[in-house]
């Protein structure tokens, strides 16, 4: 038996207008988590990976360009590019740290695991609407 | 097909089919080549420079098993929007519509972090020749508004534009590898000297895979065009995987260059990995060669994410997933330009944060979703519609495994996230979710379910 054809209803103008702000703002939600990166990952509890300051200041009397692992040739280029052994050793001394959260790794997969899943399980739900509808019309 | 309502009649006015091969290769590679320019080098700092080269190979295996399937689906799902359009076909429209938005945001958030590219070599120009503290911030507006407008007015001319100034950024990398003597070691590069054992042992090299994305990040976009080539069975496989082989040796050659001339820790922090190389060099001919190649190579990437962001946004305005103001066609340049102008204060607020590494991640987060959905898509494609149920414009060779791989390198690089990123993972999910459940409770009911399936196919196996 042929299935009814779904009607969909017209979307008024304003109600346009007010999808396209939501979908506006939620665009500008996750640039705003972006900003507020640093607050966020204390929120979450995340404290593997991140990138540790160099503490130049504390040692800047005993930094040296040996001091920081730097041979005569990687101290030559960092002077061509305008840095000096203090301004370097910055860079040189922010180091990432990846010791793992076992806890946050199992909450990442469960949350990107089941994020497909989900998609996969609501997608063929709707899709089984679209073949339903088109081919046995 | 869109419609644009005049006096009362409605006239359907398609995307125009005047692309060719080089014209894929153009929005693929100039998408794409910026990634050599800057970005890249975040890898090194997370796992040293023979982490990053490491990560770049692997990397160049997961882009290759994307520019494989890509080809065959999309030279069989001729349709705007590329894998929106196959996951519309293929697996179902709540899929289609976050693929939809991985495309959007991926190619916008790229777009923005170009512009960031164009304001910040602007500002270090400038310092360089004693004007310091330039503001950057009004050359991205500018970058992308020129480009906004480029792209409302054709793409023939756009990707037209795309094809010379990405062929020119191409080949100030190809006249940098021959300044820096290459077959004289020593006298300019200094590999010995500078390159180091991996800081952080293996677990770096993992972690640099979440970068080393950025050496390839676009190039599935070449499907984008799908609809405005004149044979797409042809056209797309030809340039996705030219590109693809151009893509992979400018990798090499950048990375060649770059650790050989400075310290991996400066390389893993610099927004201006190439310019900085060619200042190295002290020759001011390399040094006007690298910075026209930057500004072109971040240019033609801008340029390309407005091209492939509207289509797709265009594309889900079309299909009612999104509101369908979004769906005209200029009707005298016939390019989607209410999507294309809805995009543009996106990318430059985006741009305005500076947060460089920060953007790029939401970039590669949302290309790295879509890739797990095109492994998992190539699966489903093959088993709905076996080889030999439908006619493919090209059957990509030795599946499944080029999509078991591409699967198992994204689960590798949602780990490399997780390391470093971990939070900014979390929250890009969570907007996926929320944007998830507001389509599927709400924006479904305005789609038109049987015009989801507009190709001549057979019903689906297992349907």
């Amino acid at each position: 038996m042929a299935k009814k054809r779904y009607q969909p209803p017209t979307q008024a103008g304003i109600g346009q207008f007010f999808d396209s702000i939501f979908i506006m703002a939620l665009v500008f939600s996750s640039l705003y988590l972006s900003l507020k990166y640093e607050d966020l990952k204390a929120f979450l509890g995340f404290g593997g990976g991140e990138q540790a300051a160099g503490d130049a200041a504390a040692s800047a009397a005993a930094v040296t360009w040996e001091s920081l692992g730097q041979n005569p040739t990687m101290q030559a280029q960092w002077e061509k590019l305008g840095y000096t052994v203090d301004s370097a050793a910055e860079i040189i001394n922010a180091k990432f740290d990846y010791s793992i959260d076992p806890v946050a790794l199992i909450v990442t997969a469960v949350v990107v695991i089941g994020y497909f899943v989900f998609l996969f399980k609501v997608s063929d739900k709707e899709y089984r609407d679209v073949i339903g509808e088109k081919f046995d019309n | 097909m869109a419609a644009e309502t005049t006096a009362g009649k409605t006239e359907r006015i398609n995307l125009l089919k005047v692309l060719g091969p080089v014209h894929v290769w153009a929005l693929g590679v100039g998408i794409v080549l910026v990634g050599e320019y800057m970005g890249w080098n975040f890898s090194v700092q997370k796992g040293g420079a023979y982490g990053s080269l490491i990560a770049c190979l692997f990397i160049g295996l997961l882009y290759t098993c994307v520019a494989m399937i890509d080809s065959e689906v999309t030279s069989t799902v001729a349709a705007a929007g590329g894998q929106y359009a196959q996951a519309k076909h293929i697996v179902g429209p709540l899929m289609a519509f976050n693929v939809g938005l991985y495309l959007v945001l991926a190619y916008t958030m790229l777009e923005a972090a170009d512009a960031l590219v164009v304001g910040d070599l602007m500002a270090t120009v400038a310092g360089q020749t004693g004007h310091d503290g330039l503001d950057p911030r009004p050359f991205v507006v500018f970058t992308v508004a020129i480009l906004a407008w480029l792209n409302y007015r054709g793409v023939f001319m756009t990707l037209t534009v795309n094809f010379v100034i990405t062929a020119i950024a191409f080949f100030a990398l190809v006249v940098l590898l021959i300044g820096v003597k290459p077959w004289n070691p020593g006298e300019i590069l200094m590999h010995s000297e500078l390159l180091t054992d991996l800081p952080y042992g293996w677990i770096g090299v993992v972690a640099a895979l979440q970068f080393g994305m950025w050496y390839y990040l676009g190039i599935e976009g070449t499907c984008q065009a799908a609809e405005e080539v004149r044979s797409a069975g042809r056209s797309i496989p030809l340039g996705t995987m030219s590109g693809m082989i151009t893509l992979l040796i400018a990798a090499i050659i950048t990375w060649y260059m770059a650790v050989g001339l400075m310290p991996w820790e400066y390389l893993g922090q610099t927004f201006l990995p190439m310019y900085d190389a060619a200042v190295l060099t002290d020759n001011t001919f390399l040094i006007v060669v690298l910075f026209i190649g930057t500004i072109f190579s971040a240019i033609a990437s801008a340029n390309g994410c407005i091209n492939d962001a509207s289509r797709a946004w265009f594309s889900m305005g079309r299909d009612r997933y999104l509101p369908i103001w979004f769906a005209a066609v200029h009707p005298r340049y016939r390019t989607p330009y209410r999507a294309i102008l809805f995009l543009v204060p996106v990318a430059i607020a985006f741009g305005f944060t500076g947060l460089l590494d920060q953007v790029i991640t939401f970039s590669i987060l949302s290309g790295l979703l879509g890739y797990t959905f095109m492994s998992l898509n190539m699966m489903a494609f093959r088993r709905k519609w076996p080889l030999g149920s439908i006619k493919r414009g090209y059957i990509h060779p030795f599946h499944p495994l080029p999509a078991l791989s591409l699967l198992v390198l994204c689960a590798a690089t949602y780990f490399a996230t997780f390391l470093g990123y971990g939070a900014s993972l979390l929250a890009i999910m969570a907007f996926f979710i929320v944007a998830s459940v507001w389509f599927h409770f709400h924006r479904y009911k305005f789609v038109r379910r049987a015009d989801q399936f507009t190709m001549p196919w057979p019903k689906p196996k297992g349907y």
